[in-house]
């Protein structure tokens, strides 16, 4: 939906006198919305200069954005001529280097349902270190609560509707952050394997959600969710906790 | 992947039956050359500092200020939505939020200059409902002398 927004706000800026350019990754919605320039690239939602940790690649689609600066006229709508790169042959499968305990999980016990999310938390944390000290950053912090809050706060929803921990949002963004949380937490950690590959969104989302038990507490909010009358949480439910690719996992 | 044809379903149709805005009119601003021009990022990925409001969906909570100085490690996201990669901006902020490469362009020579102040949208809105903000933010760009916006989806 991000490419619809650069659209509109191409339009609105550029009226009020500011030339602009924009990357585009859905096509026919620039095509629709005819901003002044775009450049249309082939690359995951979510990835608009097409490989993380490239500088070169980077560059380049940058750089040919910003090049439609001197079009002559438009609107321009120009595509970059290459896919993302990956960084290692393509036979070569990811594999997460979390080696997760596996039990199996009987989904009707919630209490045994949040003993294995907490196990499977602590299990990540040394990954996780590792990764915020490779990288020397995180992207965990958007809902403002500790890990083990967070663990609490969304075990809870697998068989009640908890208090919200925050006053100045709704329970339902209380919620939609602590899972953003949640899942860069597990993302950074799996991440995190020694050497030069970086995994792909897929694998890493194939991962998640076929293999952790974060998703299968997630399923559980899910259908929590869809049980409430609140328009917010219904939407949580529908849409916002699970990816679509991935809902019927 | 951001080829349409290759989404797998719901995701596809979702986004193919988005409802567009229309325009019937064909804003195009001309100026210098792009080694002359001053250039800010305008995200749509709900960024923010850390120690900022994360996104709501009040009306009028629409864009965060996001200063030149700020450092990777205190940028976050919080948009909406969970139909994209994260994984990308975990690993590398300039995937998103390519302000190192826009530097490098500018020390190369490619660019003038990299604004004082960058921003960021939510983009999961209908953008008719931005157009007040982004028309204010046009003006804070030219309080900035800048002369090249790069909007950047997610």
């Amino acid at each position: 939906m991000c490419t619809r927004a650069v659209g509109g706000l191409a339009h609105y800026i550029e009226e009020e006198g500011v030339a602009t350019t924009q990357i585009s990754l859905i096509r026919p919605h620039t095509e629709a919305i005819k901003p002044p320039r775009a450049l249309w690239v082939p690359f995951d939602l979510g990835r608009p200069l097409g490989v993380p940790n490239d500088a070169g690649f980077q560059k380049r689609v940058l750089l040919s954005a910003l090049k439609l600066l001197e079009e002559p006229s438009g609107p321009v709508i120009t595509d970059f001529p290459d896919d993302a790169p990956v960084s290692r042959q393509a036979d070569v499968v990811w594999a997460c280097p979390v080696n997760l305990a596996r039990k199996k999980i009987d989904l009707s016990d919630a209490d045994a349902m949040r003993a294995a999310f907490k196990k499977e938390m602590v299990e990540l944390r040394t990954w996780y270190d590792l990764a915020v000290k490779k990288q020397q950053r995180t992207t965990m912090g958007v809902s403002g609560l500790e890990l083990a809050q967070i663990i609490d706060f969304i075990g809870a929803f697998i068989d009640s509707i908890p208090a919200n921990p925050r006053e100045d949002i709704s329970l339902a963004l209380s919620l939609n952050f602590a899972v953003d949380d949640l899942k860069a937490y597990y993302y950074e950690a799996a991440a995190a394997q020694p050497g030069s590959s970086s995994p792909t969104a897929e694998e890493l989302d194939d991962w998640f959600w076929g293999e952790t038990v974060a998703a299968k507490v997630l399923f559980a909010v899910k259908d929590r969710c869809l049980k409430r009358d609140d328009k917010m949480m219904q939407l949580l439910g529908k849409i916002l906790l699970i990816p679509m690719s991935h809902s019927d996992a | 992947m951001a080829r349409l044809e290759k989404m797998p379903e719901p995701q596809r149709s979702h986004i193919a039956n988005t409802r567009l805005p229309a325009f019937d009119t064909y804003p195009w601003v001309d100026g210098p050359a792009l080694n002359m021009r001053r250039i800010a990022i305008v995200s749509t990925a709900g960024l923010h500092r850390r120690d900022d409001r994360p996104f709501t969906f009040e009306p009028g909570d629409n864009y965060r200020i996001i200063p030149g100085d700020t450092a990777a490690n205190d940028l976050i996201m919080s948009h909406v939505s969970t139909n994209f990669d994260r994984s990308g901006f975990q690993q590398d902020w300039n995937i998103v939020f390519p302000l190192d490469r826009l530097h490098e362009l500018c020390d190369e020579g490619h660019i003038g200059s990299v604004a004082r102040f960058h921003y960021s949208f939510m983009g999961a809105m209908d953008p008719k409902d931005l157009e007040q903000s982004a028309r204010k933010l046009a003006g804070l760009l030219k309080d900035d002398t800048v002369d090249g916006a790069l909007l950047v989806p997610v």
